[in-house]
């Protein structure tokens, strides 16, 4: 029994397609949570940029608007209370991916049941589930990084002006949106998980029984 | 095929569901031997027991006790491994639903099985095509579930469930969503598989039409084999049903 990677991939893509309100909600807590992390990291390297450079009227622009700035030598971090928002805000992500997928599982029971009488195994299942979170959790965080870091360019532009970008380090800034989607992958498929498993190891019968 | 080999052989099955606090014995010792190539209806009212027995042939659930034999294999013996194998190869289902996948193609519904049994694309995508000219629905190859009818959401299913070229090929309800003319064309698409095919048809249903064309017919009420009757014994049967 074999379900190619090819053909895995194939199966996933199509039923995101042909989903894809599903799949826009599903992804849309995952943009809104993966901008709001990205637009924190990437503030915070602009804002350290500017810290570390030697551009008094800049510094005295960050302190304007109520940053400190470190002394030299010591890193700018997230405060307790931003640290302590961003984890909420990705718990509720996760939360929100869980619920959505654990609809979509009960509403494919029979495409499910009818794979498995066809000769699925459990990991095939699996595996349609883990691929389509990677792809929606690619997507989602994608858009989101890309959004979140624009959000935080401009604000930057407008509170500290135009001379900001060039103290920027566009390094630091792809690095940050680059573990944005990561993160976004990895809570794509975390709360694929628990409704993916649930799926594969439902026994053929059960997933017959169940009405449309 | 050879006539006197048994391809089913359903021994002493019983089978309990636990609703809550009470024991409901659906299946109170079933024995059954069906020759290959065989068609063969289930017959009963609604709650007699009969899904749950096709169920067991199926190998989609297990009994609580007695055993059923495909091929004189125990299959409550074989692994998740090996019953997915056997779903795949052995065995082709039939819905009362139809169960076509929605998001793929009737082709691509048709060649499902042959991914899972690792057939190439090509030879697939041939024989996929084969077996919808077969049911007549071969320039309907790209359409979508939702583009066809039940009748041809039907075929479609049949033609998926010959895929592998299987054994056996069991249909739950085949009819029970269809109008009386499209039903009547999937029963007599199913008794032209078994005549030129030589697949052993064995259908759960409480279509009457049905009669006609099976073998035997095995009356299943109350958990157990009310009688089996064969084809030259029903047309007097027919008539107490009338009666009734």
């Amino acid at each position: 029994m074999v379900l190619p990677f090819k053909k895995s991939v194939e199966i996933a893509v199509k039923s995101i397609k042909s989903r894809f309100f599903r799949t826009l909600i599903t992804t849309m807590s995952l943009i809104l949570a993966i901008s709001f992390y990205a637009y924190i990291k990437v503030n915070l390297d602009i804002i350290s940029s500017i810290a570390a450079s030697h551009d008094t009227a800049a510094i005295q622009k960050l302190s304007l608007q109520g940053i400190e700035v470190p002394e030299e030598g010591r890193a700018l971090g997230m405060s307790p209370q931003e640290r302590w928002i961003l984890f909420l805000s990705l718990l509720v992500c996760v939360v929100g991916i869980v619920n959505t997928q654990l609809m979509a599982v009960a509403d494919r029971f029979r495409e499910i049941g009818t794979m498995k009488c066809l000769g699925a195994l459990d990991r095939f299942i699996l595996r349609l589930f883990l691929i389509e979170a990677v792809l929606q959790g690619l997507i989602g965080s994608a858009l989101g990084g890309v959004a979140g870091a624009f959000i935080a360019f401009f604000g930057a532009l407008i509170k500290f002006g135009s001379s900001v970008i060039g103290l920027m380090s566009l390094n630091q800034i792809l690095t940050s949106v680059l573990s944005a989607v990561v993160l976004g992958c990895l809570l794509s498929v975390l709360g694929v998980l628990y409704p993916a498993l649930l799926a594969a190891m439902m026994q053929p019968v059960e997933a017959m029984r169940g009405r449309d | 095929m050879n006539q006197s080999t048994s391809i089913v052989r359903v021994s002493g099955v019983m089978k309990d569901f636990t609703m809550g606090k009470t024991i409901v014995q659906v299946l109170k010792g079933i024995d059954l031997d069906i020759k290959a190539g065989e068609y063969v209806s289930i017959m009963g009212p609604s709650g007699s027991g009969k899904t749950t027995l096709f169920n067991m042939i199926g190998g989609l659930d297990k009994p609580s006790s007695g055993s059923v034999f495909i091929d004189e294999i125990d299959i409550s013996q074989l692994d998740a491994y090996e019953l997915a194998w056997l779903r795949c190869r052995k065995i082709g289902y039939i819905f009362q639903t139809f169960n076509i996948i929605q998001v793929m193609t009737a082709l691509e519904n048709v060649t499902l099985p042959m991914v899972f049994a690792g057939i190439p694309d090509d030879e697939a995508r041939e024989r996929g095509m084969d077996l919808l000219d077969l049911v007549g629905l071969k320039k309907r190859f790209l359409h979508k579930p939702f583009e066809l009818s039940g009748g041809q959401q039907q075929r479609v299913a049949i033609a998926r469930a010959l895929a592998n070229a299987p054994a056996i090929i069991l249909a739950d309800e085949p009819t029970g969503n269809l109008d009386l003319t499209t039903g009547e064309e999937i029963i007599k698409l199913l008794k032209m598989l078994s005549r030129e095919k030589g697949v052993t048809i064995i259908s759960a249903t409480h279509d009457l039409k049905m009669l006609n064309v099976s073998d035997r017919v095995i009356w299943i009420s109350d958990g157990k084999i009310e009688k089996i009757e064969k084809r030259e014994e029903l047309s007097i049967s027919l008539g107490q049903i009338g009666e009734k």
